[in-house]
């Protein structure tokens, strides 16, 4: 290892999240490879570690012949001050090269808040933030995830675009990316090859013109790239790629277990929910295959919990089949099988017994709003009778601490929706008293409120955010009407969803103020310690943007939305059906009891939709 | 109990006593051994390491206690193991039982010492010098607080020399357990006392552990 890295490990927190070395680190011999991609997640290595896409990816792109993917996570301070004083640039994981070496840089993008870190680290490695100002075809940098739904705020930072799921699209990337290097292309050579591949948006290929006052006027396409780019998915995901050999983390990180997707989709439209419209089509995984992956996860891993991840695991069919086989083996193998966002219907509850023999978890309902009437706007059909049956039975059953999750600001929401709130919390707080079944134990609520933030392709995305200010009379409003001890009740600080708020539906001019906010000291914007408020207000003057335009404005149903180039499967008149009906309070049924025509079914060729 | 000796070096040294002690549970599973589990409302697997290892301080001479669910034998596990821990870790022998982790007091540990610029030809007999004082007090931080703290009693033996312009290596003989000395305390020392001779950069090595007779402790 690097002498100076060595002497500087000694000074910094938890410093074997910089070192590499563990478990199924993949380390190739640098001879027999043709490009190297240094793989960067925008985040510190305890979060990006527990992230399945990178996981998956890792894999896909090392199977590939003659090309070597290594891990870069975001410095926590006290080793990037390290790194300024002694001039180090950032480094990969595996081989602990500068990533100024790689061909290739690629970022995962999954939260607004870490495009200040994105920058950041291109800063640290000593990489030109501006695709203008990267000439070669050496480093080249592009980006994936969820946050490329929306890729104008980073527009002048990133190259191109990787939309939707990886699996295929990575391999074809890296490909194309040989072929050039071999063929010593130029970097705008190989940009236009690559907007031919499909789900590949090239933002140096779009002009954004404007109106006045600050709409977009026009979307100018340059010859050679398509006008929509539809997000690439895999339809058969019982054969797709899947690492069962993945790396296991020395050191402690936020989801310190297995994890196994059970199938991709969500039947359930929440309107606020960007996931769940972003994501569709649902397709399946069969339980037999999820079974094997599961056991051969463990052994190889030696993991000693497994968690079944997907947007909404009750609604994967074949979950008895699953659990059936899967809990005798995590019993034998003293394995904690944990199925998170599970709902508050029969079958879960049953479920939840049964996993409570291995270990117990909490009780969290995602309520999200306190009025039947709200629940029916935002169409997340929770009732309150479920979460009341629910906690009957889990506070019978001796459990004693419920979470309950809320939004604020959400469209159309009132007083009553907020005061709602505290009743439901109230009827819970009842409830205990009627069933418990040992009460010396005494109940603790948890209560949270989040500040709305609407998000791109969904049918909120034109909906306006309300004033922190507001947010925060509303918060008080609530917490003035929580009586009881047993409650304790969080809110989130408005202005970091004030600032998602901006990155999630920015447009083109949003990225000047992430790289101003940057060199004002903004980065790790995610973590409390960090947030820098000032340095982003600061930012925005600086710039001439307005977050107000982003934010409190609303977008106009018929105006150009800075995402309009990027389909997702899921129609525009679609969404706006949905706001219609929401304002309507007209609740919309899952896919699977009534398919709406959502649209997103058309991105299938091989199979049909599984809702 | 069955126990086994191991070796923490390279990139493996920034690895917490914590997170080893998870990754050993793990490199067990991983290996097919199935480690018996304590007693109580939350079972977890039994292993237990004799002296928790300081963040940065490589090791030739762990040892680690576990126990394993019905019947095994003791010479296969050290390479089944070895095929499932990380680099650096690297288990040397596996044996039945040992001696009582109570009995272990004394501890052979090596310090690299080093400087940026030339230093001083003597520097390494004044650090040997150094220990050869009556007393040597330093601040010790303890749960009530800071307390002061004399180490020569803790120092059995040592011995410095000049590995060349830039390195110093120190030899010591140190107790390790009732009462304990951590290695680092002695460059704190010489940080202290010698403040001309604070290396840019120190390093600590756990070379050989022993009993109150300095006979070799497994």
């Amino acid at each position: 290892m690097n002498q100076l890295i060595q002497r500087i490990l000694p000074t910094v927190q938890k410093p074997a999240r910089y070192t590499g070395g563990e478990y199924n680190e993949i380390i190739k011999n640098k001879e027999d490879v043709r490009v190297r991609v240094a793989f960067c997640f925008p985040d510190t290595y305890e979060i990006g570690m527990s992230n399945v896409g990178m996981r998956i990816l890792y894999g896909v792109m090392n199977e590939m012949d003659g090309v070597w993917c290594e891990r870069v996570f975001a410095p926590w301070a006290d080793m990037e001050e390290a790194m300024k004083t002694n001039a180090l640039p950032l480094w990969a994981l595996e081989s602990q090269d500068p990533i100024k070496d790689f061909d290739m840089i690629a970022f995962t993008i999954g939260y607004e808040m870490c495009y200040t870190n994105i920058l950041n680290m291109l800063k640290l490695a000593g990489v030109p933030l501006r695709s203008a100002d990267r000439h070669d075809l050496k480093n080249i940098v592009y980006a994936g995830g969820v946050c490329a739904f929306n890729p104008e705020p980073l527009a002048d930072y990133i190259d191109f675009f990787a939309l939707g799921e990886g699996e295929e699209i990575a391999v074809q990337i890296v490909e194309l990316y040989d072929r050039a290097k071999q063929g010593n292309w130029t970097k705008e050579e190989y940009l236009r090859q690559i907007a031919k591949v499909p789900g590949i948006y090239v933002p140096s290929m779009y002009e954004h013109v404007y109106h006045e006052d600050g709409t977009i006027r026009e979307i100018v396409v340059a010859e050679g790239a398509p006008k929509k780019v539809t997000k690439r998915i895999i339809e058969d995901l019982d054969n797709a790629y899947y690492p069962t050999k993945m790396i296991v983390p020395s050191t402690e990180i936020v989801h310190d277990r297995a994890n196994l997707e059970v199938f991709r989709g969500c039947i359930r439209g929440c309107r606020f929910c960007q996931a769940g419209f972003s994501c569709r089509p649902v397709r399946r995984k069969s339980a037999d295959i999820l079974y094997r992956q599961a056991v051969e996860t463990l052994e190889d891993s030696g993991h000693n919990e497994i968690t079944l991840s997907s947007l909404s695991t009750s609604d994967y069919r074949q979950l008895p089949t699953l659990t059936d086989a899967l809990i005798p083996y995590c019993k034998d193998n003293r394995i904690n099988l944990s199925v998170p966002s599970l709902r508050a219907d029969n079958f879960s509850r049953e479920l939840m017994q049964k996993l409570q023999t291995l270990r117990k978890s909490g009780l969290t309902f995602a309520a999200e709003a306190g009025t039947q009437r709200l629940r029916d706007v935002i169409n997340k059909n929770l009732t309150e009778e479920e979460i009341l049956t629910s906690c009957a039975i889990a506070f019978g059953g001796g459990w004693n601490n419920v979470k309950l999750y809320f939004m604020l600001g959400l469209p159309t929401e009132t007083d009553e929706d907020v005061l709602g709130i505290a009743e439901l919390v109230h009827k819970v707080i009842l409830c205990w008293k009627e069933h418990a079944s040992n009460k010396k134990r005494g109940l603790r609520v948890h209560v949270a409120t989040a500040f709305f933030v609407p998000k791109p392709h969904t049918p909120f995305q034109w909906e306006q955010q309300i004033t922190p200010e507001e947010y925060l009379r509303r918060c008080k409003l609530l917490k003035s009407h929580l009586y009881s001890k047993s409650v304790e009740y969080n809110y989130h600080e408005p202005y970091l969803s004030r600032l998602e708020a901006v990155m999630a539906r920015g447009d083109r001019r949003v990225g000047a103020v992430i790289e101003a906010a940057l060199e004002r000291g903004a980065r790790l914007d995610g973590w409390d310690e960090f947030f820098n408020y000032s340095a982003w207000l600061d930012a925005f003057d600086a710039c001439g943007v307005d977050p107000e335009h982003y934010t409190v404005r609303g977008y106009g149903e018929s105006e150009i939305l800075p995402w309009d180039t990027i389909d997702v499967g899921v129609r525009k008149d679609f969404l706006l059906r949905e706001k219609r009906r929401a304002y309507d309070e007209k609740v919309t049924p899952d896919c699977r009891s009534a398919c709406s025509g959502c649209g997103a079914d058309q991105l299938l060729r091989e199979v049909k939709c599984d809702a | 109990m069955p126990r086994l000796l191991f070796e923490k070096v390279g990139r493996s040294v920034w690895i917490s006593h914590l997170d080893l002690m998870r990754l050993f549970q793990r490199a067990f599973k991983r290996a097919g051994l199935k480690l018996k589990h304590t007693q109580g409302f939350n079972p977890r697997p039994s292993v237990s390491i004799a002296l928790p290892l300081s963040v940065g301080v490589e090791s030739e001479c762990e040892l680690l206690d576990f126990d394993l669910e019905g019947e095994y034998t003791i010479d296969t596990i050290a390479d089944k193991l070895n095929a499932a821990l990380v680099e650096g870790v690297r288990v040397k022998r596996v044996y039945d039982a040992g001696k009582k982790i109570g009995a272990l007091s004394l501890l052979n540990c090596k310090l690299t010492l080093k400087y940026h610029s030339d230093m001083n030809e003597r520097t390494a007999e004044m650090i040997d010098a150094l220990f050869e004082r009556e007393t040597i007090i330093l601040p010790k931080k303890t749960k009530s607080g800071v307390q002061e703290l004399d180490i020569i009693p803790m120092i059995k033996r040592h011995s410095t020399c000049c590995i060349d312009q830039h390195t110093i290596v120190m030899d010591a003989l140190i107790c390790c357990q009732n009462p304990t000395l951590n290695p680092a305390q002695l460059v704190l020392a010489i940080e202290t006392f010698l403040p001309e001779m604070k290396p840019d950069f120190s390093q600590c090595r756990r070379v050989e552990i022993y009993d109150i007779n300095e006979t070799v402790f497994r």
